[in-house]
């Protein structure tokens, strides 16, 4: 729906909005759409950066599931990976806005300083700093073992690398607690007003009228933050480049030493385009069930 | 069983402050471990460094690639890339936002979902051909792989979170200066933007830590130690096969690479807060 104001304004050139959407498109078109087709094409050829392409049909894709293990090993890894991740960083961000709604003091220090890993998560220094923490003399042994616990292989444990790298990403729950908690915030007082009278109690309050309130919030966030994790690169990289027996060999480091390291740019190309897919499949879900987003794309006016 | 309302206030603060503590320790011991000498980090169950050691800065600061190359080269070179990144995608996603939140035009339709569904584009299935597209212009190794994009826009996520703001903005304020003969340039520059600047300098923000953190690209596309970047520069320091790394010296050029964002942040943090809440997308 538009307004009859915008409407007006713009009839008399219809071409002036365009002219200010250009840049974007010429982007868009060069920078986006045509890697994307690009990139589909290469995944039937043998490319390699240096040699002239020629069309090898669907061997890319046939080699993804046949004989190369380690493609779908690493999907199952960065899956795991993911599994582990968001929906704990997503439980705590709820969690700790739930507390903070509650007229605490020093709301804004809480919510500066629970917002600073996200601001630092992604630099190679907090990943080299991860490193340093959770090595087998790091300081995390050192804690754990003034209570007698440990020292755990933190980052050379096959069976514990992956949760190690997974903390890192939970550790950075702030940015989504901050938009849980602006979302908390417009939920109406008198519904839970109208729930006290009625003698509801906490659990209830919650599941009824919290839940329902800041579902596509929650939602939302919890399909970005997972499109997200999926395409992780830098911590794996820098922490444990892909070890310890390749468990931490997540999808993004394998694109990466197929196309840069290996040059077997045809079957990175075809790699991508899978990962692509899994992607399209989780944004079509956002599509399919968040009102806030069907609500946007509307174009409504955002009240 | 009924708690008093004193007591569930004293509690929550425990919880706040226990999980503040979990969550800032870390970035205190890194810190501290920058003073620390190299064995030090690991054997000594003390937070403090038992002496501060300066001399960390100065070492780590010149163990660059090849004698003369420093963290000032990599400072500098950050700076030259973030910085015109930061403007140009202002500039770009101002103007783009703009055109969508204003006009309607032909094939807005068409265009606008396109525009909104690029934020969740995987860098990973553009990024062969672009490397590609890239090398035959004869830009790897240098900085236009970074500005281009941001010249050209493609950050939908900036444009999205300016078109939220920007339709908080009346529009009888465009109508009322179309009135009085304003072209749709003037009304952006002289009503728009000047409403808008919060919203701009969180974009700006988010644009500044983003790029200033994305190893990724960096990695992929410059080459030359005289290029490198701070986090690559970091990268190197540790990547040393040869000797042992110096992790005391580590820590101290990882501080001094967060030092920019940590300013930026506590300085600014009531932007971030704005933008991602306006947003509700990532962050």
């Amino acid at each position: 729906m538009k307004s009859k104001t915008t409407k007006s304004l713009a009839r008399q050139n219809r071409w002036v909005g365009f002219f200010f959407i250009t840049p974007w498109l010429i982007g868009f078109l060069v920078l986006q759409l045509y890697p994307i087709l690009a990139t589909l094409f290469y995944s039937f050829t043998n490319y390699t950066f240096t040699n002239d392409p020629s069309f090898v049909g669907l061997k890319n894709y046939i080699r993804m599931f046949t004989i190369d293990k380690q493609f779908l090993e690493s999907m199952k890894i960065t899956g795991l990976y993911t599994l582990m991740a968001i929906p704990a960083k997503i439980a705590f961000a709820l969690i700790i806005a739930m507390i903070l709604n509650q007229k605490v003091r020093g709301i804004g220090v809480y919510r500066a300083l629970y917002y600073l890993p996200s601001i630092l998560g992604g630099s190679v220094a907090v990943s080299v700093l991860w490193r340093v923490l959770f090595m087998h003399d790091g300081m995390i042994n050192h804690i754990i073992g003034t209570v007698g616990l440990g020292p755990v292989d933190w980052l050379t444990d096959p069976g514990i690398a992956l949760g190690t790298l997974s903390l890192l990403q939970v550790w950075q729950f702030g940015s989504s607690m901050v938009i849980f908690l602006a979302a908390l915030k417009q939920i109406p007082r008198d519904l839970y007003e109208a729930a006290d009278v009625d003698g509801a109690s906490w659990w209830l309050k919650f599941r009824k009228i919290t839940v329902p309130q800041v579902s596509s919030v929650i939602f939302f966030n919890l399909i970005m933050q997972t499109v997200q994790a999926l395409q992780n690169f830098t911590s794996a990289f820098v922490i444990t480049n892909g070890g310890p027996m390749k468990k931490t060999y997540i999808i993004g480091m394998k694109l990466y030493d197929d196309a840069f390291k290996y040059y077997n740019v045809g079957y990175a190309c075809a790699e991508s385009w899978a990962l692509f897919v899994v992607i399209i499949a989780l944004t079509a879900l956002v599509f399919k069930s968040s009102d806030a987003w069907v609500y946007y794309a509307d174009e409504g006016v955002r009240k | 069983m009924r708690i008093s309302n004193k007591a569930k206030n004293v509690i929550r603060h425990i919880v706040l402050i226990a999980v503040c503590f979990v969550l800032i320790y870390p970035v205190v011991f890194m810190f501290f471990a920058s003073f620390k000498e190299s064995n030090e980090v690991f054997t000594s169950l003390s937070l403090f460094p038992e002496k501060y050691r300066w001399e960390n800065y100065v070492n780590g600061w010149q163990a660059g690639a090849s004698g003369s190359i420093t963290f000032t080269n990599y400072f500098l070179n950050t700076f030259a890339l973030v910085i015109p990144v930061v403007f140009f995608t202002i500039v770009s996603c101002s103007l783009v936002a703009y055109g969508f939140a204003r006009f309607s035009f032909p094939f807005r339709k068409i265009l606008f979902p396109a525009m909104i569904s690029t934020m969740m584009l995987p860098s990973t299935v553009i990024i062969i051909p672009r490397f590609m597209l890239f090398k035959n212009l004869g830009w790897l190794d240098s900085y236009l792989p970074f500005y281009v994009p941001a010249i050209f826009a493609c950050y939908p996520f900036f444009i999205f979170l300016l078109i939220q703001f920007m339709r908080n903005i009346p529009t009888s304020f465009d109508e009322s200066a179309k009135m009085d003969g304003c072209s749709a340039m003037m009304i952006l520059r002289k009503i728009i933007l000047p409403l808008l600047k919060p919203a701009i300098f969180s974009a700006g923000l988010f644009q500044f830590i983003w790029t200033w953190d994305d190893f990724y690209n960096q990695l992929i596309f410059i080459n030359s130690p005289r290029k490198f970047t701070v986090a690559l520069g970091l990268r190197l320091a540790i990547d040393t096969s040869t000797e042992t790394v110096q992790w005391n010296e580590v820590m101290a050029m990882s501080v001094c690479t967060i030092i920019p964002l940590f300013i930026i942040f506590f300085a600014c943090q009531k932007y971030f807060v704005e933008g991602i809440t306006s947003s509700g997308i990532k962050g």
